[in-house]
């Protein structure tokens, strides 16, 4: 059987008595049920289904943050949520069974009709049907008498054949026949089509066990090494092995941003992001590159993209006797478009107490009616950083992973802003404060201290956020998804047909001419190839029978 | 008056000519089921014209069919046939001057915008309705599927009304995450995919309807949807939503498989199951559940046809909801 029994186009099965199910039996009858069509239809159609819930709960996979939120605003219902893995639904039990399924589904199926389309490309024609009336684009003509029945057959045979059609020729009394099939590239582009799915299945499922992705923060001018403890995190794959990092250097010169002046309805609309890098691998030259929003850097067996960026105020803490404490440049993250930025210090050592600052930062300060403070454009106009000072247990000695952007304020006392009466602390580049209770001073370093006054272009750097990759399975999975593509052209838009010329002798000695053409498949061409070909026919028979008679008039 | 601004005036005026077409679009039907109700009381027997005409075709005796194109032969198996509409031409008229200023539009909101027109939820919507009219028109010229025209035009109005009404926004140049020539073939790719399954979906409505009056007791001609008698029957309305379908699946697979570039360049993953993603995803399986249903005995016919529609309706969801509402990667309603 080369197509599931329930393809419309096969032979329907007479009522199969059942016989005596043993164990093989059962399982012959389940392996019929699972590769017949429209269990391959319940299961895509389920698998349609199945992908829903997945687009309407935040998922782990792609939006982690949203599945915390998610908890927090439904306490009740979450966990419940969780219990079926819906906030996993692409890897959860059930979703995996589904399109398993399907694919052995799908296996089971293609095998059996490859083999059978092996079968049919060395196969001929099949014998011509006794009666072509009933079939598509019948189509009669009749040639006077003088030609012969089995060369009007043959001329009709060469013309199939330079038609791409396979042909036998049949002769039956005084009926000569060709039977002609073409379109066995239909069924070669479905079965294509079909094993490039399992083809990306597979590379998928394994192949993407191989590589890994790693998260990166660099500030202008920082350096990373492509070493695990060098990312800020990392998701292995399940084979990875580490050794197979390669570890070149990657510096972020400088990060350049355009934004739209012009259009004041989009003003400051970001226009592009560069970052500028030079990547150096081991015992080589360094080397320039650049990393894009749509052109990740290809180096070192990974692709590095840009997917964030923002500012990193340098901050300087020193202690009542000028001791530095604490000096790095800080990443910030955007909170909005005009890139008002969130940021967190942490001063575990070097004061009288532990320190934490909350701070905000604004590239161009201005102020609501309210009295709050907003950035109202995302370039250094008119840059300022407000912080907040906590002081008390930072909470780092548990051992306890805390994040670098969060400030647990729990076992802290606010020292200034909010409800302590104190002002905030408010500094432009270049300024120092003093910090309450006499704990030392904090400075906002100007990163471009001799700029002109006024212009603070400069005067705060930037930080860029990579993600760095490495996927084996890319150009594999290109692959398979091509030949499906290609698979799929074939299959749906080369006709598959049988066509038959007959010719019989009459007893007047005309001889009549019979075409038609059965459809394998969708063939909406069918009939006018008929009748295209009758006319052809007819013609070259009568034109080389007018030649004959004109050759013998001479 | 600048070009985003008379780009905006061509698309109002494209829309009211739409309307008029639409308008004789609507008493073009109204003259069929007028035409069948006279032919029915003129032979009083229904069954009987319908073998006439199909004699006086030549398509059951299939003798020396001469037919060359499929078009003669969807016009030739309604149950009535229907002769020439003034209505009707007036119609497509309408439907090509109206696309004509709508392409204008379309191309003047381009060039104010120095890029291709499809960066936000407005341009998609233009280009979008732009191409199902386009693929309409297309596919008259090679069957004759005018008595679509009411759906198409209506369909049309109804997605440029909302487009223009709640979908507007300023002319703004291109974020970098949308500056790629991915955009270009995607976006573009996707919108043509969406016009051929916005007629395959309206011919399988109509093969429905169809299927249901000739199966009814009231008669072939009974029913409210008299119209319907002038139409092909519903094998040929399946054969032909079928035929458009598959153009639309290979075109989004094509979207599909593009996207996946793209998000492989943009975000550093080819596949991350984001919701645009899923949703590409679903429409897809649907449609290849389409195609599976077509080659399945027991689900030819009715059930296939729900299947398009369903899948023509997660293409609306997908492009209406999923982009306005849901949260995720693509972000570039630019609402
Ligand atoms: C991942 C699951 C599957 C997908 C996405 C899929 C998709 C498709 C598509 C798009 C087509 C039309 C294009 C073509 O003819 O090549 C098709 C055709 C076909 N598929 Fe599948 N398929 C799947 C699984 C299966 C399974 C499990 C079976 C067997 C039970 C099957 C049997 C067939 C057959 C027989 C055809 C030809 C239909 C015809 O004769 O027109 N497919 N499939």
């Amino acid at each position: 059987m080369s197509r599931p029994s329930d393809h419309y186009d096969s032979p329907a099965l007479a009522a199969v008595s059942q016989p005596r199910l043993g164990f093989t039996g059962w399982l012959r009858w389940f392996w019929r049920q699972l590769t017949n069509m429209r269990t391959a239809l319940f299961l895509l159609l389920l698998l349609a289904i199945a992908a829903v819930p997945g687009s309407l709960v935040p998922q782990r996979s792609s939006d982690p943050n949203g599945v915390t939120q998610y908890f927090a605003d439904n306490p009740d219902l979450a966990p419940v949520l969780d219990k079926v893995q819906a906030f996993d639904v692409y890897s959860s039990a059930w979703f995996s069974a589904i399109y398993l399924l399907l694919f052995i589904s799908l296996i089971g199926c293609v095998i059996p009709r490859t083999k059978h389309h092996f079968q049919a490309l060395r196969a001929k024609p099949p014998t011509t049907p006794a009666r072509l009336s009933r079939l598509a684009g019948f189509t009669e003509r009749t040639i006077p008498a003088g030609q012969s029945a089995s060369l009007a057959v043959d001329s009709a045979k060469r013309m199939l054949k330079s038609g791409g059609y396979r042909v036998a020729l049949f002769e039956r009394g005084r009926e000569f026949s060709v039977s002609a099939e073409r379109g066995y590239l239909r069924e070669t582009g479905n079965l294509v089509f079909h094993f490039a799915l399992v083809g990306i299945l597979i590379t998928v499922g394994f192949g993407s066990g191989f590589g890994f992705s790693g998260q990166r923060v660099l500030v202008e001018g920082q350096t990373f090494v492509n070493t695990l403890l060098a990312y800020d995190s990392f998701n292995p794959g399940r084979f990875f092995n580490d050794e197979s990092l390669k570890p070149y250097k990657l510096t972020l010169d400088d990060f350049k941003v355009k934004y739209e002046t012009k259009n004041l309805k989009a003003y400051g609309q970001p226009l592009d992001f560069t970052a500028d890098v030079t990547v150096t691998h081991r015992g080589e030259a360094p080397e320039k590159s650049q990393v894009k929003v749509n052109a990740p850097a290809r180096t070192g067996g990974t692709d590095v993209y840009l997917l964030g960026n923002g500012y990193a105020p340098k901050i300087t803490v020193k202690d009542p006797n000028g001791v530095v404490v604490f000096t790095d440049a800080v990443p910030f993250l955007p909170q909005d478009a005009n890139l008002t930025s969130l940021g967190v210090v942490k001063v575990p050592d070097g004061l009288a107490e532990q320190l934490g600052l909350i701070g905000f930062f604004y590239p161009t300060q201005a102020t609501m009616d309210s009295g709050a403070f907003f950035s109202s454009y995302p370039d250094l106009e008119y840059p300022l950083l407000t912080l907040n000072i906590y002081s008390g247990d930072l909470g780092l000695d548990k051992g306890v992973p805390t994040s670098v952007y969060a400030l647990d304020t729990d076992k802290m006392t606010q020292l200034t802003g909010g409800k302590t009466g104190t002002k905030s602390i408010e500094l432009k580049p270049g300024e120092t404060q003093q910090l309450p209770n006499g704990l030392g001073s904090v400075t906002f370093d100007d990163a471009n201290p001799g700029a002109k006054a006024g212009d603070f272009s400069g005067s705060v750097l930037r930080f860029a956020s990579f993600d760095i990759h490495h996927d084996p399975t890319q150009l594999w999975v290109l692959t398979f998804a091509v030949l499906a593509l290609l698979g799929l052209l074939t299959s749906l838009f080369v006709p598959r047909r049988r066509v038959w010329v007959k010719a019989i002798e009459e007893a007047d000695g005309s001889v009549r001419l019979e075409y038609a053409g059965l459809a394998r498949g969708e063939d909406p061409a069918l009939e006018s190839a008929v009748a295209e070909l009758a006319d052809r026919h007819t013609d070259l028979l009568l034109s080389t029978e007018t030649a004959a008679t004109a050759s013998d008039k001479t | 008056m600048n070009l985003n601004e008379l780009s905006i005036l061509s698309l109002y005026s494209a829309m009211a000519v739409y309307a008029l077409a639409f308008i004789a679009f609507s008493f073009d039907l109204a003259k069929r089921s007028a035409a069948v109700k006279s032919a029915a009381e003129l032979t009083g027997e229904a069954e009987s014209r319908r073998a006439a005409a199909e004699e006086s075709h030549g398509l059951k005796s299939g003798g020396t069919t001469t037919l060359t194109r499929i078009s003669a032969r969807i016009a030739n198996d309604a149950a009535t046939p229907y002769g020439r509409s003034a209505s009707l031409r007036v119609g497509v008229s309408l439907t090509v001057l109206a696309w004509l200023i709508h392409l204008v539009a379309d191309v003047l909101r381009g060039v104010a915008a120095e890029r291709v027109p499809w960066a936000n939820m407005y341009e998609f919507a233009m280009t979008g309705t732009l191409l199902i009219v386009t693929v309409f028109l297309i596919v008259l010229t090679r069957a004759d599927l005018r008595f679509l025209g009411t759906f198409v035009t209506g369909m049309v109005l109804v997605l440029l009304g909302i487009a223009a009404l709640r979908f507007y926004v300023e002319v703004a140049p291109l974020p970098p995450a949308l500056q790629s020539a991915w955009l270009v073939i995607h976006v573009f790719v996707a919108s043509l995919g969406t016009g051929f399954f916005a007629l395959g979906f309206a011919l399988s409505g109509v093969q429905l309807l169809q299927f249901r009056r000739e199966a009814s007791v009231a008669g072939p001609t009974g029913g409210r949807l008299r119209f319907l008698a002038t139409l092909p029957s519903s094998a040929t309305l399946e054969n032909l939503a079928y035929r458009v379908n598959i153009i639309g699946f290979i075109l989004w697979t094509f979207t599909l498989m593009a996207g996946s570039i793209w998000a492989e360049q943009a975000w550093g993953r080819y596949w991350g199951w984001d919701t645009k993603e899923v949703w590409t995803f679903i429409i897809w399986t649907i449609y290849a559940g389409y195609i599976h249903a077509r080659a399945t005995r027991g689900w030819r016919g009715s059930r296939s046809a729900w299947l398009a529609i369903i899948g023509f309706s997660a293409v609306m969801f997908n492009f209406g909801v999923v982009n306005v509402f849901f949260k995720g990667l693509h972000a570039y309603s630019g609402l």
